[in-house]
């Protein structure tokens, strides 16, 4: 496989044309005021019905989880299942909260996924800068090497990895869950496709007034690059907070696990308290909703940055 | 001057490549290496290690567990795979025009792709809960048969299939509209003028300008497809009775639960070796079936 077959599908191929795409639309939605006939305006209505009852029923998990997380004890297992009991038991999330060290999981998950979000944004866009605008031997192998290696799956290398960090005393520590997690070959393409479409205009009259590449990096490029930081710094922060498998194998210590680790603690000690474990459920998902509403627009752009080709 | 020159350009190479090929050879090229070189051993991390050749290999290809697990995987892809490229390009081809409420739909379908694998897993736990799910009283309804779904080796796989598919369609979606919106409208013209029906314009040109987008979903869910855990370990445990084990679960319960690191590191490198094939065909047939304009 050569590798410019393989670029045709690396992530962020599509440079900044995506973002545009969408933009269309978001501007054709809000300037569509022409007077519609009528068999428009019908086959509109039929589209919105449609698609309402589509997304209803794909957020309808989510309110069954928070019907079951405010259930009685009884109500939760009731036939036929009430969809809504009132009064609401608010007392399974204070529950929950005992069962499992709730603030102590979200400030883990929080301080794992900050800090490897910003590890990975400096390293990804360092080496991205190395491969698009530096020039020096062994360049073209080196990064076949990082081709290659977005093949690797992550779980191949856990067994080892769990044994070199056990060596280096790193179980149940932030740093045996964070390290692993330093670089992302993906975010290097993601990055290297972004700074190929910068002109180098603005960097050229800079090296001639005498800036070093890595004033060039810091003030030039880094800063023209925000939309590819910021597809980056989502799917880092959100592959992190919502990663399971290496934290299930490096911690079992509750006081260092993550938000998905201790959620699933909780099944083995209440296989039949649905309402309460529903309740854990709906905490551990609200912070990551919170975030997704703030930050919308990035999340969906950034991801058809990643997966697109021009 | 010329050597002074290179070693400075060396100096600045090592500095913006290095921390990130650091990373990449402490945590995933030297692991990977280890891996292979643990897969010819026998080691329990309690005694030092055993050189047994390539034993573990032999011993996993003639493995009924190893066979039960792949034949699981490709189950899971049979059904996964077609079901949600169908649904996603459906509900991308609705989305992709001016609407007011887009930003609401996109959210619906999007809320599931931003959760945890974990959260997601025991929601549908308890939907599919075989004495107080919501699915078996719907069922019961309309006297339709009310599967044991996680807690029956027949319908293990398939409650773990339908969790994945309602998590993954917003992202699928997602990536097919913005494939869509990157179609020029003035191929459509072209077809309307030249008379072409709407079934004929999807087929000759949604399709195959849609190509490099579907074939960019099939080869990321193909790989994910292969290293399927997460739902599997919350919502089965591989069970009832190994029903619904998969390779990664067939990896951690070799290396963690039964202590046999070699065999583990082999199964792991079968796994690499079933990616990177699969991954390998689907980039040299690509040319029968993406177009590129």
């Amino acid at each position: 496989m050569t590798s410019s077959n393989l670029d045709q599908v690396v992530p962020g191929q599509a440079g900044v044309t995506a973002p545009a795409g969408t933009a269309r639309t978001f501007a054709l939605s809000r300037s569509a005021r022409f007077r519609a006939p009528g068999w428009l305006i019908a086959r509109r209505s039929i589209l919105h019905l449609v698609l309402i009852a589509l997304a209803l029923t794909m957020l309808f998990p989510f309110f069954w989880t928070v019907s079951a997380s405010l259930k009685g004890d009884e109500a939760v297992l009731a036939t036929p299942p009430q969809l809504l009991s009132i009064p609401a038991h608010w007392e399974n999330f204070a529950a929950v909260m005992q069962t499992i060290p709730f603030w102590q999981l979200l400030f883990n998950s929080l301080l794992v996924a900050a800090v490897t979000t910003i590890l990975q944004l400096l390293t990804c866009s360092m080496a991205a800068y190395a491969f698009a605008r530096l020039r020096f031997r062994g360049r073209g192998p080196l990064f076949l090497v990082y081709l290659a290696t977005l093949m690797v799956p992550a779980q191949v290398t856990y067994t080892p990895l769990f044994i070199f960090m056990r060596l280096l005393g790193l179980t149940n520590t932030y740093a045996g869950l964070i390290l692993p997690g330093i670089t992302s070959v993906f975010g290097v393409f993601l990055l290297r496709q972004f700074f190929l479409t910068i002109p180098r205009e603005l960097e050229e009259a800079a090296f001639l007034d005498g800036a070093s590449h890595w004033t060039v990096y810091w003030r030039i490029i880094l800063p023209l690059s925000r939309p590819g930081l910021a597809a980056l710094a989502i799917f880092s922060f959100m592959a992190s907070w919502n990663s399971f498998l290496w934290p299930l194998l490096i911690v079992n210590d509750p006081q260092i696990m993550t938000l998905p680790l201790g959620l699933s603690t909780l099944q083995g000690q209440y296989t039949t308290a649905w309402n309460q474990l529903m309740a854990g459920t709906v905490l551990s998902i609200i912070p990551i909703v919170i975030v997704y509403i703030l930050a919308q627009r990035q999340f969906v752009e950034g991801l058809a940055l990643s997966g697109l080709k021009a | 001057m010329v050597g002074q020159h290179s070693w400075r350009q060396a100096r600045v190479v090592a500095l913006f490549v290095g921390p990130s090929l650091l990373g990449l050879v402490l945590f995933t090229l030297g692991p990977l290496l280890a891996s292979l070189g643990i897969s010819l051993t026998s080691w329990d991390l309690l005694t030092p290690p055993q050189f047994v050749g390539l034993s573990n290999f032999a011993e996993l290809l003639g493995s009924a567990d190893i066979r039960d697990a792949l034949l699981h995987t490709l189950i899971y892809i049979a059904i996964y795979l077609p079901v949600v490229l169908v649904l996603g390009l459906l509900l991308a081809i609705l989305l992709n025009r001016p609407l007011r409420g887009l930003q609401f739909y996109r959210t619906a379908f999007f809320m599931p792709v931003v959760s945890s694998w974990v959260a997601v897993s025991l929601m549908w736990k308890w939907l599919l809960n075989p004495a107080f799910g919501l699915v078996n009283y719907l069922l019961g309804l309309v006297h339709l048969p009310q599967p044991g779904w996680w807690a029956d080796p027949h319908w293990a796989l398939p409650a773990v299939i339908i969790a994945s598919i309602w998590k993954d369609l917003g992202f699928v979606m997602v990536l097919l509209l913005a494939g869509l919106q990157n179609i020029g409208r003035q191929y459509y013209e072209a077809a309307r003028v030249d008379g072409a029906g709407a079934w004929s314009r999807f087929l000759h040109i949604t399709i195959p300008l849609l190509s490099p987008s579907i074939f960019f979903v099939v080869v990321i869910s193909l790989i994910n497809s292969f290293q399927v855990f997460d739902q599997v370990w919350i919502m089965t445990g591989g069970g009832p009775g190994g029903a619904s084990s998969v390779l990664v679960e067939q990896i951690v319960q070799n290396a963690f639960s039964y202590s046999r690191m070699g065999y583990a590191s082999a199964l792991s490198w079968l796994l690499f070796a079933i990616i990177f094939g699969i991954t390998a065909l689907q980039f040299s047939m690509q040319k029968r079936w993406v177009t590129y304009d």
